[in-house]
């Protein structure tokens, strides 16, 4: 039982440490002042709520603090989906990737507050509120690019197609999806990804921008299992970089 | 006896160092305080999950109360309680808006754009003002402009 909550909340954690980092690649970097802001933000959010998962793993499961789990760990032990660890792109991807993404976490969340495993029921209930920020933030750049010019219309719709292979893989399922359901803990990956594509669909159809054909797309699966693509690593290392340098000091 | 009343006092003098005129009182973090012969827990929640602030406040609690002449404080986080701006008492948006935010308004569990985007302007009190960032300075804050005094303000977020 316990394997199995702690794998949930590892990719859920490790999911939001990634984007938060990638989040913040946009500092000093956005299109205009505004979204400089607002990924900023929205990097202070995820790396927040990272911490809270990993604070929970070290309360109720004895693993090491917060710091060692997200700073020391290898590349294999990472259960991020590799959605989350592409490079930043161009800011029409960035926006695109934020908008697939976080509506799933924000599903996920609402999900998790009927959880039998009450640390992340009382999580969820904490975080739900925020993710409606992140949530109406995406959806209300999605509308304005997707139905905007013809430029902003085309990159929209380039780098839905570009993302959704990925973002589909977010909900590849875990060795223990049976026993999360079966004990109440999680409803599991694919109940998820159906409220998801609820979710996400009417707003896709609001912007104009056409639902590429879910059906016939190959999921980049793999990042919940350890294998990840060639640019986790020299995020890790990048993220590591200073506390490298000694890991025992003192800040 | 310790009376809760006291330690109350001392805890209205304890700011949030974002916006230091708000206390944490009126911010509605803190949610039990219990004394006993041993000493004094304070229980509190933080108003974001990734709030940066939460150690220095956690600090600032108990250094003011040892300060203060108390024993034994034990600040603890209260992971029962989901901090919302409903708990902002009307003290706390009184002083909101002198400090010149705009203030949240109640949202009583389910948070919509409407609420989001509606706030009266801080300076000339004026409803007539448009959101311009769903993102402000710092996590608890959004960016607005008001139609009327044509001044842009931030405003603390209804969550």
């Amino acid at each position: 039982m316990s394997a199995a909550i702690k794998n949930l909340l590892l990719k859920i954690a490790d999911d939001e440490l990634i984007i938060g980092h990638r989040n913040s690649e946009w500092t000093g970097l956005g299109p205009i002042l505004e979204e400089d802001i607002a990924f900023s933000s929205l990097a202070q959010d995820q790396i927040g709520h990272a911490l809270a998962n990993y604070t929970i793993l070290q309360k109720e499961f004895g693993e090491a603090e917060p710091d060692v789990v997200a700073y020391l760990r290898t590349e294999k032990e990472f259960l991020s989906c590799q959605l989350v660890e592409l490079p930043i792109g161009e800011y029409d991807f960035s926006l695109m990737r934020h908008f697939l993404f976080d509506h799933s976490e924000s599903c996920r969340y609402e999900l998790l507050l009927k959880s039998s495993f009450i640390p992340l029921a009382q999580l969820a209930k904490r975080i739900k509120g925020e993710m409606k920020y992140h949530t109406l933030h995406a959806d209300l750049w999605i509308t304005k690019l997707g139905a905007g010019t013809e430029e902003s219309h085309a990159r929209m719709q380039a780098a839905l197609n570009e993302a959704m292979p990925y973002a589909l893989g977010l909900f590849e399922t875990s060795d223990y999806e049976d026993e999360l359901i079966s004990t109440g803990v999680f409803v599991g990956e694919n109940a998820l990804k159906t409220m998801w594509l609820e979710r996400i669909a009417p707003i896709i159809e609001h912007a104009n921008l056409k639902m590429p054909d879910i059906a016939n797309i190959d999921p980049k699966f793999g990042g919940r299992h350890g294998y990840h693509t060639e640019y986790l690593q020299p995020l890790l290392s990048e993220m590591s970089e200073v506390l490298d340098l000694d890991p025992t000091t003192k800040w | 006896m310790i009376r809760n009343d006291n330690i109350y006092t001392i805890l209205r003098t304890v700011m949030d160092p974002e916006i230091p005129v708000l206390s944490v009182v009126d911010l509605g973090m803190i949610t039990d305080v219990e004394s006993s012969n041993d000493g004094i827990t304070v229980k509190m929640i933080p108003t974001f999950v990734a709030c940066p602030a939460i150690n220095v406040i956690k600090t600032n609690i108990k250094d003011s109360l040892e300060q203060a002449g108390f024993l034994g404080v034990t600040v603890k986080l209260d992971d029962s309680i989901a901090w919302s701006s409903d708990r902002i008492s009307a003290h706390g948006k009184e002083v909101l808006e002198k400090f010149g935010l705009g203030t949240p308004v109640q949202i009583d569990g389910v948070l919509d754009l409407k609420q989001v985007e509606t706030v009266n302007c801080p300076h000339c009190g004026s409803p007539s003002t448009e959101m311009r960032s769903i993102f402000g300075s710092t996590l608890c804050r959004s960016i607005h402009y008001c139609n009327n005094c044509k001044q842009g303000f931030e405003r603390f977020k209804p969550l």
